[in-house]
């Protein structure tokens, strides 16, 4: 529904009440502001001393830009290797024999509701205990395969739905020019629903990054951990912390923004619906039922 | 030890169920809170008012693009300690509503979303008839829109709702110590040899509290769909 | 329809190239970042020839404690880095074949247990609770619990005085155990990730001293950024006895003793403690340093 059918166009009366309050609520929120600010200015937050030093070629070099780097090499692991799982078990779930799909949708369920920081630690202390990996991955490992866990057991429901939302038409075109039901998946149905859900793809790609964040817990140096580093080092961890945080709106505002391009580049190109999820609250599960 | 056994010893060791309970309640408050919050977000982003539009997209775009790590840690070293906003004398208590109040905030974002979402399964018919016969914004809002909008984000609440649930163990970084990661991770320290069945525990927990969340809120949205 | 595929493939396939490029350069960074960076080591024995060892030795240190082990930029100083350097000399390994990985106190059993690294040296007490766990050569080092207290703060002076007061220690130090253990029911006790943290929050004034160690207490103290700020009380209550800590079973801990007690002979020992310490004021308990490593088990 469009916002301008909620209400009536305001007329000059509601455009006075709304400037007055705008001016009002614009009062409060600058003193808001200038309280938080004069509080920090209080306990020495805004020294220059504390901020200068977060903008050095040093602690960007060796602090900000390898964590980053560390941060986007183990979301990029974890979407290429979520998006695998996601198909094998979304793909699972749609399969014509039962016990196939029962059993995927039993990991499904599962990775779907077990905490990304339970398995990250679990992995994190279980993984060396048994010596599978090289001790020296074991925390990029652990971080990745949570992730993958997780967000795999994610993406198969949105292959799921992806193929459900298809409208019918579609799968009965297939059968009506003979195709087999592994056919029309193969050849109509899931090359239009994975285009449908590559937008919601780039937006899971945000749920990735900020759940790689935990990994500090776990000993992994990515972004998080390194700027805490520095800023524990430098005597700034407040204002570290935050340059943390704006990096991370920035990448993943920047990722929203691409999702909602690439969902408008390829509406045309499918069938299926191209909308990101709306809800992707991080750490935790989504998706599964689609917003009707 | 049989696997009996190692479950017994577990369990009379450690007191998993009060773990649990501290996540439960986090749970309970901050999902009132983020509910709160998120439906006045929502309406925000759908009202006349532009400044009120601007200020709930800008707080979307930030909570919901930060991890909850660095906000659980900005949260303790930067609200509690610089801004000293104490909630309770005690620490245990104090960062245990800090825990709930971050865990509000940033999941109201999300609420938000999925109340947006339910006001977009309206009909535009609804809410012109609302207009047609004389209702300002903010009644039709609250006798027209969101009830419906409401029934229609259900599901989506749902997912929030599983989110949050997990996302009570990310409250270790806020000094909440007592939780189900910290607690399972001084199980696994002390008994690695346990590693698998320690998780499967928490796992299984974690199962049995997110799983009819899921099964409950599908029904309902599908029960409670406004038939048209 | 194909052409749609293809555009899906292709994607596909350049997702996972990409993938495959960042990640070798990722490694790369990880080694430089873990600290191939060389050391500013002033202990190691002059002229020593450090070879013999093969590949690399990774030492977890601290890298957020000044005046023990501190990463500043690319490189790491403090006096755990300087003894970890001669004794992995001693052992064969030169400066550029150690590998340097940061152990927080709440990570380091974990990291021996799961061989993250091969040893550690990183202000790491000697406790019955951890030999259960893991194995310590050494003491090489003898420090005392004590407090950190802002400058214009009078009211404290030793542990007798912090009833009523709160308290920031590091997670999974023992400081913050035995703080739980004996001053618990008087105290309350904030336990944070870090000592920088603790710092910061002992600054705003919502804790009114940090407990640890007094060497990484001094050091913290005297750091360009908090210089003038904070003291330390200076009443240690406790020995610590700074171990290396190794994996269960490992047959390195008698060389590490023979290392410990060739840099304390050839007078390196002394020099690492004193350019270490320069500046903050701090001299180590002369009647407990220099210690004799114990007997291996």
């Amino acid at each position: 529904m469009s916002q301008a059918v909620l209400f009536d166009t305001p007329g000059p009366r509601a455009r006075r009440n709304i400037l007055v309050a705008n001016v009002i609520g614009g009062v409060v929120a600058a003193g808001i502001v200038g309280l938080v600010l004069w509080k920090l200015g209080q306990e020495g937050q805004l020294a220059a001393g504390r901020w200068t030093s977060l903008f050095t070629g040093s602690a960007w070099m060796n602090f900000f830009l390898p964590g980053l780097q560390n941060t986007i090499v183990a979301a990029l692991y974890s979407v290429v290797l979520a998006v695998v799982f996601g198909l094998v078990f979304g793909l699972g779930r749609l399969a014509p024999l039962a016990p196939v799909r029962w059993l995927a949708g039993m990991v499904v369920e599962f990775f779907r509701a077990v905490p990304v920081l339970i398995m990250m630690v679990a992995l994190y202390i279980g993984l060396g205990a048994f010596g599978v990996v090289s001790p020296r991955d074991v925390p990029l490992v652990s971080v990745v395969v949570a992730l993958t866990l997780y967000n795999g057991s994610i993406i198969a429901e949105l292959v799921r739905s992806g193929v459900f939302g298809l409208p019918k038409g579609q799968r009965e075109a297939a059968a009506a020019i003979g195709m087999t039901h592994g056919k029309s998946l193969r050849l109509v149905e899931l090359p239009q629903a994975l285009i449908a859900m590559l937008p919601s793809l780039v937006s899971q790609f945000v749920v990735i990054l900020k759940d790689s964040a935990l990994g500090y817990i776990i000993t992994f140096n990515e972004f998080l951990q390194l700027s805490r580093q520095f800023g524990g080092g430098n005597g700034n961890m407040l204002q570290a912390l935050i340059v943390c945080a704006v990096v991370f709106i920035l990448i993943n505002w920047l990722l929203t923004r691409a999702a909602a391009l690439v969902a408008r580049r390829l509406s045309r190109r499918t069938s299926g619906r191209t909308q990101p999820r709306l809800v992707n609250a991080g750490a935790a599960g989504a998706a599964g039922t689609p917003a009707t | 030890m049989n696997l009996f056994e190692q479950v017994s010893f577990l369990f009379s060791s450690y007191n998993i169920p009060a773990a649990f309970w501290v996540n439960i309640q986090l749970t309970f408050w901050a999902a009132i809170g983020a509910l709160l919050v998120g439906t006045v977000l929502g309406l925000m982003r759908v009202s006349p008012v532009p400044s009120l539009q601007w200020l709930g997209t800008a707080y979307v775009t930030v909570f919901r693009n930060t991890p909850l790590t660095v906000l659980m840690l900005l949260a303790v070293l930067g609200v509690w300690s610089q801004l000293k906003i104490t909630f309770a004398q005690d620490f245990a208590t104090n960062f245990f509503i800090y825990a709930c109040v971050v865990l509000a905030i940033y999941h109201a974002a999300f609420v938000c979303e999925a109340v947006r979402s339910g006001i977009n399964t309206v009909p535009l018919g609804q809410a012109e008839a609302a207009r047609a016969i004389g209702l300002p914004f903010l009644p039709a809002a609250r006798l027209v829109l969101l009830p419906q909008a409401f029934r229609g984000a259900i599901a989506p609440l749902g997912n929030v709702l599983i989110a949050l649930i997990k996302n009570t163990t990310v409250a270790a970084a806020a000094s909440v110590a007592v939780e189900t990661s910290s607690v399972m991770r001084g199980m696994i320290e002390a008994n690695s040899n346990m590693v698998i069945l320690i998780f499967m525990i928490f796992a299984l927990g974690y199962v049995i509290l997110v799983v009819p969340v899921g099964v409950v809120t599908t029904s309902l949205s599908r029960k409670l769909a406004v038939t048209r | 329809m194909r052409n749609v595929r293809s555009i899906f493939a292709v994607a596909a396939v350049a997702a996972l190239g990409l993938s495959a490029c960042t990640t070798d350069a990722g490694n790369d960074a990880a080694t430089e970042d873990e600290g191939t960076g060389t050391s500013t080591s002033t202990a190691t024995a002059d002229g020593a020839d450090c070879s013999g060892g093969d590949g690399t030795l990774r030492i977890g240190i601290k890298f957020d404690q000044p005046g023990l082990g501190f990463q500043d930029g690319s490189t790491y100083t403090g006096f755990d880095v300087d003894v970890a350097t001669y004794v992995a000399c001693e052992l064969g390994y030169g400066a550029d074949a150690i590998e340097w990985v940061s152990a927080p106190s709440a990570n380091r059993e974990t990291m021996l247990e799961n061989g993250q690294v091969d040893m550690i040296f990183a202000t790491y007490s000697i406790t019955d609770a951890r030999k259960e766990v893991v194995d310590f050569a050494g003491p090489y080092f003898v420090a005392g619990q004590d407090l950190l207290v802002r400058e214009d703060d009078d009211s404290i002076d030793g542990p007798e005085s912090l009833n009523g007061k709160n308290l920031c220690s590091v997670t999974g130090s023992t400081s913050a155990q035995k703080v739980k253990d004996t001053l618990a029911s008087e105290v309350q006790l904030l336990e944070q990730p870090g000592y920088a943290d603790c710092v910061t929050v002992l600054e705003a004034g919502q804790v009114d001293a940090v407990t640890t160690d007094d060497i990484i207490l001094a050091g913290l103290a005297a750091t360009p950024a908090n210089s003038g700020k904070f003291k330390v009380v200076g009443a240690p209550f406790s020995e610590e006895n700074y171990g290396v800590g190794l994996p269960k079973g490992s047959d390195m801990c008698e060389d590490i003793n023979t290392a410990i007690t060739a840099m304390i002979d050839d007078g390196s020992w002394e020099e690492a403690v004193t350019s270490n310490t320069e500046g903050t004021g701090y001299t180590p308990n002369a009647d407990l340093n220099p210690p004799t490593p114990a007997a291996c088990a």
